[in-house]
């Protein structure tokens, strides 16, 4: 079987607030292979994008800090690697991209000049030689005219061509693996449908793999072999994604899929909802974080916290679903 | 069932952009060009479109916030576009509005009895005794307990605030509330108890809704009728059982179909649109779809297509689309 390429340990990232110390991700584990796709999917807040930017050790400090765990990748752990050296690796070895690609871009600069200091900060290689690559790059992600359109500036380009640009940017240097974080949350959904099969091709162009971010099951069952639910810091549950969307385990999972408006033959009288609302990182009860607004509760999940067991399909839960 | 609330005719709002050296007009922006509908009491018309399509516009202008450029709006018959501002007094009060951004929509220096009490202190309904009592019941009705009167917007989550924004809107017991993208903020937990919350209301209250949304499956699930909105025009219409079960316009076919379906065993084959919707600034000739339109042809490049009903389509499904002619 072949070695994950990147493999996370426990990781826990903490903030310091006004209120207090906010554990936004707390013992987090999974592991990714090359060449795969994998959302991680959740809710506002509940630590997707965080878990994101430590991968790429951009986590902003202060007021945050990686509290403990480990993200190893290409043979050594990331966390306790030097800032100088993640410079090197971002870009080169992961890149990410944004939901808006607009604060992602230097506005007073041409997307040439951009793409081409990108280039040269990984590879040796002239100024005209990585002008020639952009535009090739640029061609790849569907920038109609590459040529021409290396000449403008951000604001100059369409919400969407900005997306396709950062995508070009993230990829120049042919990174092993992508963290995509609502690249297309910003777009209408016929731009994101174009902006979805452009990563979807290149991925496989390019031969990476790909953590797909999103607050949107729809995207994640069009573009990714497996994912993984967050709820509230936890992975509550990561499944291939046919069984994820079959047979949900984790009763999050479930009230999560059954709550999204689906265009239906016959629509029906209400939308099933989830009781309550996501509580506080601050004030987080002392047993499973869903207690409150679990149907599938029992005494135990007050008291104890379950923990995420199993490799391909796990769910972190006392009462799961039936299979 | 036949009584109309709200009738829009040919409704124009053109935007000036100013530039050169002496700030003159150079060009309009045509936001809302030519729109009508209908909206019958105690139903919901869903609005769908992309940005910048001119959904917001046209809500605004409904509502007298924006001056319309051209067209009539008509509440109960009387066309509240020609009214000043004395006689609209009372229209204003029965038409309401709630927006995308519960955060930005709400002042954050004021509790939530202040913020539900101004509308009543406002138009002088009731005795103060009266206007606390009512505005009790307002966040009842929301769903939302006593607790919440002396607090401020920010110890409220998002969906929280939205339910308030909607009491606002109800404070005044309007007849039409224009709610612009009222849950695009919210995550889908949340999205699905206020979307249930504004069918409740529109049920039980006989409150009619201009609903309007970039999500096709969210407007499905609280329309009777449907509008789908193109850069400023209304390119098809009719009751939602009619536009969902067979969609006519290449525009709206390919919207369904580029909705990302949470269903991984279901192959599809999608539409996907070449190019970005063109700025309003400078519309294309002919249809104004024609530039990305998988099915162009010719007569689509010069010819403005009309809405008209498709043989064979049911009674008010009406399609802007050459294919139909
Ligand atoms: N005050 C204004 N001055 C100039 N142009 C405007 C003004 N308000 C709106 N517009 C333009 O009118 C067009 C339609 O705007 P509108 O906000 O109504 O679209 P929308 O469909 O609601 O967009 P979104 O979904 O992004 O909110 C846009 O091109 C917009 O830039
Ligand atoms: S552990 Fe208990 S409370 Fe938590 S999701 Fe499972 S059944 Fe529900
Ligand atoms: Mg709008």
């Amino acid at each position: 079987m072949t070695e994950p390429l990147l493999r996370v340990r426990d990781l826990a990232v903490e903030f310091d607030t006004e209120q207090g110390v906010v554990r936004a991700v707390d013992g987090v584990s999974f592991d990714i292979y090359p060449e795969e796709t994998v959302g991680l999917v959740g809710e506002s807040g509940c630590g997707k994008t965080v878990t994101g930017l430590s991968l790429l050790g951009l986590i902003p400090q202060p007021p945050g800090r990686i509290a403990g765990g480990s993200i190893e990748f290409g043979g050594r752990d990331l966390v306790q690697t030097s800032e100088d050296e993640m410079r090197e690796i971002r870009g080169s070895d992961i890149s990410m991209i944004f939901q808006e690609p607009m604060t992602a871009l230097n506005p007073v600069f041409t997307i040439g000049t951009q793409m081409v200091d990108v280039l040269r900060l990984h590879k040796p290689l002239s100024a005209a030689q990585a002008r020639r690559e952009a535009i090739d790059m640029l061609g790849h992600v569907g920038i109609p005219a590459p040529a021409r359109r290396i000449e403008e500036y951000p604001h100059q380009l369409s919400g969407g061509q900005r997306q396709r640009v950062m995508i070009a940017m993230a990829l120049s240097c042919g990174p092993k693996l992508l963290v995509a974080d609502e690249p297309t949350t910003a777009l209408d959904v016929t731009t994101q449908a174009q902006v979805l099969e452009q990563i979807n091709k290149l991925q496989e162009e390019f031969r990476m793999a790909v953590i797909l971010v999103t607050h949107d099951l729809g995207v994640v069952a069009e573009t990714c072999r497996r994912a993984m639910v967050m709820y509230c810091g936890k992975i509550v549950e990561t499944a291939p994604i046919e069984e994820l969307f079959a047979r949900p385990r984790h009763p999050y999972t479930m009230g999560l899929l059954n709550s999204i408006p689906r265009i239906h033959e016959q629509r029906p009288e209400r939308l099933p909802v989830i009781p309550g609302r996501v509580p506080d990182l601050l004030h987080l009860p002392p047993g499973c974080r869903f207690a409150a607004r679990c149907e599938r509760v029992l005494d135990r999940c007050r008291a104890e916290q379950p923990e995420l067991s199993g490799r391909d399909s796990a769910a972190a839960c006392f009462n799961p679903e039936p299979a | 069932m036949s009584d109309v609330l709200l009738q829009v005719r040919e409704l124009k709002k053109y935007f000036p952009v100013r530039g050169g050296l002496f700030r003159r007009t150079q060009a309009q922006v045509r936001a809302v060009d030519g729109v009508d509908l209908e909206l019958q009491a105690g139903q919901t018309y869903g609005l769908v479109g992309e940005s910048g399509c001119g959904k917001s516009t046209l809500g605004r202008a409904i509502l007298r916030l924006h001056d319309p450029t051209g067209g009539q709006v008509l509440l109960d018959g009387t066309d509240i576009t020609q009214l000043d501002r004395q006689a609209l007094m009372p229209y204003r009060r029965r038409m309401q509005m709630i927006f995308q951004d519960p955060y930005a929509s709400l002042s954050p220096r004021r509790t939530v009895a202040q913020t539900l009490r101004e509308p009543l202190d406002l138009h002088r309904i009731g005795t103060p005794a009266e206007r606390d009592e009512r505005v009790r019941e307002l966040l009842d009705v929301v769903g939302m307990g006593p607790r919440a009167l002396n607090r401020y917007p920010h110890e409220f989550s998002g969906g929280q605030r939205q339910r308030i924004g909607i009491a606002r809107a109800l404070a005044l017991d309007p007849s039409l509330i224009v709610a612009d993208e009222p849950v695009s903020a919210l995550d889908v937990s949340v999205q699905s108890q206020v979307l249930n919350l504004v069918a409740d209301l529109q049920r039980e209250r006989g409150i009619s809704f201009l609903f309007i949304a970039h999500d096709l499956a969210v407007i499905q699930h609280v329309s009777n009728v449907v509008g789908v909105m193109y850069l400023g025009k209304i390119v098809e219409s009719g009751s939602a059982s009619a536009v969902y079960r067979g969609p006519k316009h290449p525009y709206t076919k390919a919207l369904m179909s580029a909705i990302p379906v949470p269903d991984p065993t279901r192959g599809r084959s999608r539409i996907v649109l070449e190019g970005d919707v063109p700025s309003p600034r400078n519309p294309p000739p002919g249809c104004p779809f024609h530039p990305r339109c998988p099915q162009a042809m010719d007569r689509c490049r010069s010819e403005v297509p009309v809405l008209k009903r498709p043989a064979g389509a049911e009674t008010g499904h009406v399609v802007s689309c050459h294919l139909y002619d």
